[in-house]
């Protein structure tokens, strides 16, 4: 099998999963899992051959795997649909593969398969718990499987296929397919429990927020396809003539090449996607969704594919970057992506909710990447996307583990707490020894604990990146959205896992099984291992004991390489600093705290409240475009427009009628003239009559007058333009 | 040796029959006939201008030619479809009189 | 005035007549019957055109299939339509008037088209061009992915067909 066929492959087996288990086995739990791990584990398995050939290839930037077929004839020209594997879209393939592979198999836990049926529970709704009899006739509520379980198995492998597709693909133009088949599947997946009102409001928030975002997107591809006639990657980014040619035409926007206003509609693109400020609010509300769905789509892939997207186009963002003064594209994702990985830093402090915490450190640092590209640290931003799917997907994982084992005490004791509240939990080390020890590895991770975690490596090289390009304030930002990073990592740790328990349930909680746990130690591996590829050569005692592999690897992505010029250790200082400093800060604050309270909440007082309350950017969207698009069609629409001001004018017509009528009969002469009210009468009758015969409800009249209306515009065109 | 014009008239002519068939007949059948009549007329008018271009280019020309297998492929299709909804439709409501079908009236 | 454009100008005005009488025919039976002239009639202008191989393609799937298809159809519906009343709408008057409009604008757009005025002269062969077709309709460079998609909505409009059609007998059933 040809390695092109392999490639093509890939997505077509989790979309052939797909349609197997909606038209044939939804009915069948086991029968629908195992469709979606064969097709799941099929796609892996290739996607390991494509990633194990990719590595072996020299230059495989160059010559990369390609391989398209005309898709849509244009003219004289065709659209072509393809598969490319460059040294980016590979290392991608790798991480996605394996992500996705093992929150399949954890699904399989975390729905409960095996567990008997809930008495209470209904689709559209998470499962309460059943009643069963044990050998002495005592009744025990348990964990009752999901309603839904073969629905969720089918829209998760149908969101594997869109990744799979925007990854392998070779143009823009099947990448936006991918990307909005995965905007569906968000919106279908965070909305799993339809039965719930905040999971409904969540799922639509997420839609329109990111389709904000994705119009931007396509009017940049629009520009893109005009200009250049193509949306194939080769064709546009390693081509210097097409990339120049695009920085040097001005755009309509005065003082903006096409370069850079293209780029910065498809920045926006990014911003929807990878939850960016201001368009991040969607994500943390998406933790409605069941938990696999936070860790894949709204940690490890979705919100990745935005990230991807301006990697991929790094080449365009930063025509005619020398290496000194940022492009504008490059200065607008560097402002943007550092603003957002503080605001959102900030933000994750104070919230309670262990996914909530997990949602804004995801923001944060999704915008710690795309600072990266801004300050064009190319290959820091892969690495650490990389790096972040990995420990992430692991932290969400541990965090549904938790609430899993939560959920099992709440069960148990009939407690009403939340169980994804952290001030209830505490103690769980010893509980759930296993989810301790990974969801510490990925923690860690986060926090860039130093030399073991992959994390370090990653953002390290962002530091100095952003520490080499001589953009102080970025630089500055970054340090510390990381101290923080740190803080709220070590905060989140404590208070789930150390100290003693602060409720009944969390005493109640156990480990979860081993379909859940496994995912979650190989994933563990991965959140300390990946870092080492990535070890850069100048780094003091085991710099170049490994050699910088991905350097090499995805570096070679990029036409031109830029000097290697930071050889300072202020930034790998500070990296040290920060992430010990907040490790430990955390610790020290959150150690004693026994009650349910944050003992933060006191002190900090008016700024813990904003912080809690997200800085109440939602309810300033709420006042700015919500209420006011509200009230635009509740009161400027439908009371003046419709009801003043067209009813109005309809009323006052019939009351002038009415009016002349009355008046022709008294004034005029009421003997003589006497039809002449009457008439104004009946024409008004025959008018609606007229009017009314338009709405009847015939298609065959609605295509009379709609072909006629066309005709006329027609015969106007003709006479007016074409001989006139 | 005949003049495109003929061509392009008389399709426009048979388009027009059919259009005013799908307007205008009260029965679904009659109607499907119109549309059958203007599917017809556009295979009569692809095939002019492919061969109008064929002639204009020595080489075999084959783009207009797929584009009518295509319009009779979903010609065929329509017609399955258009008849099935017509005789469940006649089933359920025991007419096949559009002017009674007025689901959409406001 | 040649031979070929005699058989042209017979075969379009047999056409047209027996289209004009498809959509004003008060029976439906006629209207099919008549149907079934116009598809011959236009099968032999694809004949005029050089293209045999369509020309018999219509003969089979339009005459042989979907006119046959159509008038039992029409024999299946026919009791409750036999006669009865007009066989148009009130609004006929409109609908003729729009399509008057309609052939009027496209004969006026097409004839600012300076290849209106062009002649149709005489192919080198007809069996080039259907072995290009047959070649290019399976060829990935060419219209392979549209054929297969053609093949799908055949199936899927024949699968919707059946279920369309059966699904009421298992109502009345149930």
């Amino acid at each position: 099998m040809s390695v092109e066929l392999t490639i093509v492959l890939i997505p077509l087996l989790p979309l052939l999963a797909f349609f197997t288990i909606v038209l044939l086995a939804h009915r069948n739990h086991a029968l629908s899992h195992w469709l979606a791990l064969i097709g799941a584990g099929l796609a892996w398995l290739l996607s390991m051959l494509v990633f194990g050939r990719a590595i072996q290839t020299e230059e495989l930037s160059r010559h990369p795997f390609a391989a398209a077929i005309e898709w849509l004839p244009t003219g004289s020209t065709a659209l072509q649909i393809g598969v490319h594997i460059d040294p980016l879209s590979a290392v991608t393939l790798f991480f996605v593969a394996w992500t996705v592979l093992m929150i399949f198999i954890y699904s399989i836990g975390y729905h409960n398969y095996g567990q008997p049926k809930g008495e209470h529970d209904r689709p559209g709704l998470p499962p309460h718990g059943a009643e069963i009899q044990d050998a002495q006739g005592h009744a025990h509520r348990v964990p009752s499987i999901e309603p839904m379980y073969a629905r969720f198995f089918a829209l998760i492998s149908l969101f594997a296929f869109a990744m799979y597709l925007l990854v392998v693909t070779d143009n823009l133009l099947t990448l936006y397919m991918g990307w909005e088949i995965m905007g569906l599947c968000s919106y279908l997946l965070i909305g799993f429990w339809y039965g719930k009102e905040s999971a409904r409001n969540a799922m639509i928030k997420a839609f329109l927020t990111t389709r904000v975002g994705d119009v931007f997107m396509l009017l940049g591809l629009a520009a893109l396809y005009s200009l250049t006639g193509t949306l194939n990657y080769q064709a546009i980014l390693n081509n210097p003539a097409v990339l120049n040619g695009l920085a040097g035409a001005a755009s309509p926007l005065a003082g903006i090449s096409w370069a850079g206003l293209i780029g910065i509609l498809l920045i926006i693109g990014t911003i929807g996607k990878s939850a960016q400020f201001p368009l991040h609010i969607w994500l943390p509300d998406a933790m409605e969704g069941p938990t696999p769905v936070s860790a894949m789509i709204h940690a490890a892939t979705m919100v990745s594919a935005g990230v991807y997207l301006v990697i991929r186009f790094f080449p365009l963002l930063s025509v005619g970057w020398d290496g000194h003064s940022l492009t504008l594209p490059m200065l607008v994702m560097g402002t943007i992506g550092a603003f957002t990985a503080l605001f959102a830093a900030t933000i994750a402090v104070a919230q309670n909710d262990i996914k909530r915490v997990l949602a804004y450190s995801t923001i944060s640092q999704l915008g710690y990447m795309i600072a990266a590209l801004g300050v064009g640290a190319y290959v820091a931003a892969a690495f650490h996307l990389v790096t972040h799917a990995f420990f992430k997907a692991l932290l969400f994982l541990g965090s549904g583990s938790v609430i899993h084992g939560m959920e099992h005490g709440v069960l148990s004791t009939g407690e009403k707490i939340d169980p994804q509240n952290m001030l209830y939990m505490g103690g769980l080390r010893k509980k759930m020894p296993l989810t301790f020890w990974t969801f510490l590895a990925g923690g860690l991770a986060l926090s860039g604990f130093p030399l073991i975690t992959a994390g370090f490596w990653s953002k390290d090289e962002i530091l100095s990146g952003a520490y080499a390009s001589g953009q102080m304030l970025i630089f500055w930002t970054l340090a510390v959205a990381a101290l923080l990073t740190a803080f709220y990592t070590m905060r989140q740790i404590t208070l789930t896992f150390l100290g003693q328990p602060r409720s009944l349930s969390a005493e109640h909680a156990h480990e979860s099984r081993p379909v859940m746990t496994i995912p979650l130690v190989i994933l563990a591996l991965f959140a300390v291992t990946a870092g080492w590829v990535g070890i850069p050569e100048y780094f003091p005692l085991v710099g170049g004991a490994l050699p910088n592999w991905f350097e090499e690897f995805v570096g070679s992505m990029l036409l031109t390489h830029s000097e290697k010029s930071h050889h300072s250790l202020l930034p790998l200082t500070v990296s040290l600093v920060v992430a010990l400093g907040g490790l430990l800060l955390g610790w020290l604050t959150y150690r004693r705290a026994l009650k349910p309270e944050d003992p933060l909440e006191k002190p900090l007082g008016g700024v813990y409240s904003l912080l809690r309350n997200k800085y109440y950017v939602d309810e300033f969207y709420q006042l700015v475009f919500i209420r006011p698009a509200r009230w635009l069609a509740e009161t400027v629409t439908d009371r003046w427009l419709d009801r003043a001001i067209i009813d109005g004018a309809l009323h006052s017509i019939a009351g002038f009628g009415v009016w002349l009528g009355k008046s022709l009969r008294r004034w005029i002469d009421l003997p003589v003239i006497n039809g002449a009210g009457d008439l104004t009468a009946v024409g008004t009758r025959n008018l609606g009559a007229f009017l009314r015969s338009l709405q009847s409800g015939r298609v065959q009249v609605y295509a009379t007058v709609g072909l006629g209306l066309a005709a006329v515009v027609a015969i106007l065109i003709y006479f007016l333009w074409v001989i006139g | 040796m005949i003049p495109l014009a003929w061509y392009l008239i008389f399709s426009a002519a048979l388009f027009c029959i059919g259009l005013f068939g799908a307007l205008a007949r009260k029965n679904a059948v009659a109607i499907l006939m119109g549309v059958e009549l203007m599917l017809n007329a556009v295979n009569v008018n692809l095939i002019a201008f492919w061969h109008y271009y064929a002639q204009a280019r020595s080489a075999p020309y084959v783009h207009g030619l797929a584009f009518t297998t295509m319009v009779f492929v979903v010609a065929a299709g329509e017609v399955a479809v258009g008849l099935a909804l017509v005789i469940s439709a006649y089933r359920r409501r025991q007419t096949a009189v559009m002017d009674e079908l007025t689901l959409l009236k406001g | 005035m040649n031979g070929l454009q005699l058989v042209f100008l017979l075969a379009a005005l047999v056409s047209l007549f027996s289209a004009v009488m498809v959509v004003s025919a008060r029976r439906m039976m006629h209207a099919a019957l008549w149907l079934v002239l116009t598809l011959m009639g236009v099968a032999v202008i694809f004949v005029t055109l050089q293209s045999s191989f369509f020309a018999v393609v219509q003969v089979l799937v339009y005459v042989g299939a979907i006119a046959i298809l159509i008038i039992f159809s029409v024999m299946l519906t026919r009791r409750v339509m036999e006669d009865q009343g007009d066989q148009v709408l009130p609004g006929w008057r409109a609908a003729a008037l729009v399509a008057v409009l309609l052939f009027a604008v496209i004969v006026g757009f097409l004839a600012l088209w300076q290849g209106f005025s062009a002649m149709l002269v005489e192919l080198p062969s007809d069996a080039d061009n259907l072995l290009e077709l047959g070649k290019a309709l399976v060829s990935p460079q060419g219209y392979v992915l549209p054929f297969e998609l053609a093949s799908v909505l055949l199936v899927a409009a024949l699968i919707g067909a059946i279920t369309i059609a059966v699904d009421l007998k298992e109502d009345q059933r149930g």
